[in-house]
């Protein structure tokens, strides 16, 4: 049993991103999007942390939204992995439950 | 008729700047006819929501933190508050209204429906609820 | 699998209904079931038929209708939340004393229990909001 969890705030703007992997557990999926794709820059006052948790959930981020924000994948925390939206279905389809953090 | 579902709602916002905190407790009034398992995590701003002493005169909104009371009524007896969630605001449960339910496998004694827990617990109960609504 | 949709923020102002209507185009297109959206908070504000966009932008409550039309997803704007931001169809208008209705086709109006029939019916619930 698992969990995707979707993120769509910057962290530099609310705790979102920190509630959410405060509370995500070991196997579960992070889906940064909207403006929430800023939590999975490299090189910010958050990366470190991110990265951190990174290590017990498996981090996503929105390509679309990325793209849309002018981050290249060559600007993100190693590790977090590109989807498009049909990507999203399916992390949806793989987790039993998707919980989004507001 | 399908199997009982789990669900909770998370409530992870302050009363009155917006309207999420009140229309999520619209949600779980009408939940709670449904039968089905319901529980309510109060995390982050989401645990001024039951904070005692909201008096609304001044800014001309419904104080609508009675309501909260009303939910024992409806047996929904499982409010989960974060406790890091109140200590990081400087609040403890003293500080939290009373929600109270009848326990009738307790010959209808009144016990609280709310439960101060860890984030580790909060954790579990949000990993174990089949449909999470996020307010 | 059947999913079900929550949008709980207004068009344009926010990215969610855009997002949400990414998400279950993709969804349909993968085989999956979405029966049922429900429109809540300023979601509602989707619903309007009297919404104008400048023609080089995307129409989001007309995209929702023509998904809604072609794969029967039906769309349920929540009464409580409707009535207090003044989208009302015309059985609601007339009930109320109102001299209009503004609720675009494929969208009804319908209560909070749909919500939960939802969450019920459904293997999963994916929330867009603020």
């Amino acid at each position: 049993m698992s969990t995707l969890h979707t993120v769509n705030k910057s962290p530099f703007a609310t705790q979102a991103l920190l509630s959410c992997l405060n509370h995500a557990k070991a196997g579960d999926a992070v889906l940064m999007i909207e403006d929430g794709v800023y939590g999975g820059l490299s090189g910010t006052g958050m990366s470190e942390i991110v990265t951190e948790f990174g290590k017990a959930v498996t981090l996503y981020i929105l390509a679309p939204d990325a793209a849309a924000r002018g981050i290249g994948t060559n600007r993100l925390i190693d590790g977090v992995e590109g989807v498009d939206y049909t990507g999203f279905v399916e992390l949806v389809a793989k987790h039993d439950r998707t919980q989004s953090w507001l | 008729m399908a199997k009982t579902k789990k669900f909770l709602y998370v409530n992870r916002k302050a009363p009155y700047g917006t309207i999420y905190a009140l229309e999520s407790l619209e949600v779980v009034l009408i939940g709670a006819a449904f039968e089905q398992d319901v529980a309510l995590a109060f995390v982050d701003d989401g645990v001024f929501q039951l904070a005692k002493g909201q008096n609304t005169d001044g800014i001309g909104v419904k104080n609508f933190s009675p309501t909260f009371r009303a939910l024992g009524d409806y047996d929904v007896q499982k409010l989960f508050v974060e406790r890091e969630s109140l200590e990081e605001r400087g609040l403890s449960e003293a500080d939290l209204i009373e929600v109270v339910y009848e326990d009738e496998d307790d010959d209808w004694a009144e016990k609280s429906a709310i439960h101060v827990v860890g984030r580790a617990e909060i954790a579990d109960i949000m990993a174990d609820a089949d449909v999470v609504l996020s307010f | 699998m059947k999913i079900g949709v929550l949008i709980s923020e207004g068009p344009y102002t926010h990215q969610a209904a855009d997002s949400a209507y990414k998400f279950v185009s993709a969804a349909l297109a993968a085989g999956h079931e979405v029966p049922r959206v429900f429109f809540y908070h300023d979601g509602v504000n989707v619903a309007t038929r009297l919404s104008l966009p400048p023609q080089d932008e995307r129409h989001i409550q007309q995209n929702w209708t023509a998904l809604a039309k072609e794969h029967e997803v039906d769309l349920v704007v929540c009464v409580a939340a409707a009535q207090r931001r003044g989208l009302l169809d015309e059985g609601e208008a007339n009930r109320n004393g109102k001299d209009a209705n503004n609720i675009a086709e494929g969208f009804r109006i319908s209560g909070l229990g749909q919500l939960i029939e939802m969450g019920i019916q459904t293997d999963r619930l994916v929330t867009f909001g603020d």
